[in-house]
């Protein structure tokens, strides 16, 4: 199991009490694209809300981060850190600390 | 004893505000989606407790809400958590994706940029949710870059009615400073296969054909900020109202100039009259009086509060050109808020109700057609839209 942390909109859209996601996501090799069609899977109403319904591009004021790394220009398909894979660590969603 | 429920979108949350028939004392309910922009929310004619509301974001995008009980809890009606990969819903409730040309597979047309190129649709958000006169599950959503969307299953899925943009003119269309937005949707009760819209920065549109085809119905319009004053399409119309009992007459509240017209759109003529100015963004009819119409003057395009600082409602019995200020209850000094486009309504109880939000957070009532006026709330975050249901 992995774990996701949403940002707390997006919690509260999905639902989901407590900070954290876990997901079973399936594949050899973990990847950022892998975990995002695993979370919209089981949430569908964040299909859009993280990426674009079409071209699956991040929306612009999020970004990735784990162990401690900004992943948000990594490749989608690139494999991510093995503490994601082994649910050591969380992969953060996170909102630009911006707006009013 | 009879009711009304009041739907209010704010820039952080949507309330919900409910009274019994005497409009007096009121039930406040919110912030909903707390944080989110409320862009609009509107109940089904056919069944009340049916809402939707549109919600969003700057990071998040767009997102479709439901309610079945009046409000009181909401869905997003692509669909919930589900546990079972490849069996659940497909979540596109907020899937908004203007068609392309079936021939090429590139964008049906593009519109005017700021620089005078052209420039591709972008989907934005939802300015105006309009449900359905007959059937719950069908809504028009008007959008940002300025389209016409209708849902038939409830919100779950969209499809655009694309013959608006493909009608011709779309690349004569130009953002105004709120963006390119469809705000404006009036279904005909009359004749279900008529619709207006009004797309800021276009003008008016109708169709005679439930949304297939479309034409501009801008004639009599005059706007200084455009090259051509009297162009077909280009003119920034912010809202148009009518009465159901007489649906060939529209009222406009344009950039500048309050307009009416007696044929469906076909002419318009200037009704402004005596008010303080012209300059304005709401404009609505009374419940039971077709030449009773209200507007809120507002300074200049480039000073968005009242007159003088005093917030006064205009109203005309006469179906425009005569207008008396309305100013009981409403704040006479040092008021400088704005009244946006689709925040203000009337509720069809007798006498009737009327309703209007302000930038300030203030939502104001009243409950003698204009008479006088208090606030239900003054503390709001500022009020994007405000629309009324009269209940059993």
């Amino acid at each position: 199991m992995i774990r996701v942390v949403l940002p707390p909109h997006l919690r509260t859209l999905a639902r989901v009490a407590g900070g954290e996601v876990t997901l079973d996501v399936p594949g050899e090799v973990l990847t950022r694209a892998a975990v995002l069609d695993a979370l919209e899977t089981r949430y569908p109403m964040l299909r859009g809300t993280i990426r674009d319904h079409v071209t699956a591009q991040r929306r612009p004021f999020l970004r990735f981060f784990a162990c401690a790394r900004d992943l948000t220009h990594e490749a989608a398909d690139a494999p991510l850190p093995d503490a994601v894979a082994s649910g050591a660590e969380p992969f953060l969603v996170v909102g630009a600390i911006a707006g009013g | 004893m009879s009711g009304v429920r009041v739907l209010v979108g704010t820039r952080k949350g949507a309330f919900i505000l409910t009274a019994d028939g005497r409009r007096s004392r009121w039930d406040v309910s919110g912030p909903h989606f707390a944080g989110w922009e409320i862009y609009h929310l509107k109940g089904s004619r056919v069944d009340p407790n049916r809402l939707y509301a549109s919600q969003t974001s700057g990071w998040f995008g767009q997102v479709i809400q439901r309610s079945s009980d009046g409000g009181k809890t909401w869905e997003a009606p692509g669909g919930g958590v589900t546990m079972e990969p490849g069996q659940g819903p497909k979540g596109e409730s907020n899937k908004f994706v203007y068609d392309v040309s079936p021939q090429t597979g590139k964008p049906l047309t593009t519109h005017q940029w700021y620089d005078g190129t052209q420039h591709p649709w972008e989907f934005k958000r939802v300015w105006h949710l309009e449900p359905s006169l007959t059937d719950p599950d069908t809504v028009y959503a008007g959008v940002e870059d300025a389209g016409l969307f209708r849902s038939s299953d409830g919100g779950k899925t969209w499809q655009e009615l694309a013959g608006l943009r493909g009608h011709g003119t779309g690349p004569k269309w130009q953002p105004g400073a709120g963006g390119m937005c469809l705000h404006t949707i009036l279904l005909d009760p009359s004749n279900p296969k008529r619709i207006y819209i009004a797309i800021s920065a276009a003008g008016a549109f109708r169709s005679d054909d439930g949304g297939k085809t479309w034409r501009p119905i801008n004639r009599g319009l005059h706007s200084q900020y455009i090259p051509d004053p009297a162009a077909e399409v280009g003119h920034c119309v912010h809202r148009l109202a009518l009465h159901p009992s007489r649906p060939n007459v529209l009222f406009m509240q344009k950039h500048w100039d309050v307009m009416r017209s007696d044929d469906g759109g076909d002419s318009w003529r200037e009704v402004s009259g005596n008010l303080p100015s012209d300059f304005g963004f709401v404009i609505d009819v009374h419940a039971h009086e077709p030449e009773t119409v209200y507007v809120v003057p507002i300074k200049s395009d480039g000073e968005h509060y009242p007159p003088e600082g005093k917030l006064r409602v205009y109203r005309s019995r006469r179906g425009g050109n005569e207008w008396e200020a309305l100013s009981k209850g409403l704040p006479q000094r040092d008021c400088y808020v704005n009244v946006l486009r689709d925040a203000m309504c009337v509720d069809t109880l007798d006498p009737c109700g009327v309703y209007f939000g302000t930038t300030g957070g203030q939502v104001y009532a009243s409950a003698d057609a204009g008479d006088s006026w208090a606030p239900i709330v003054r503390d709001l975050p500022a009020v994007l839209s405000v629309e009324v249901q009269s209940l059993p």
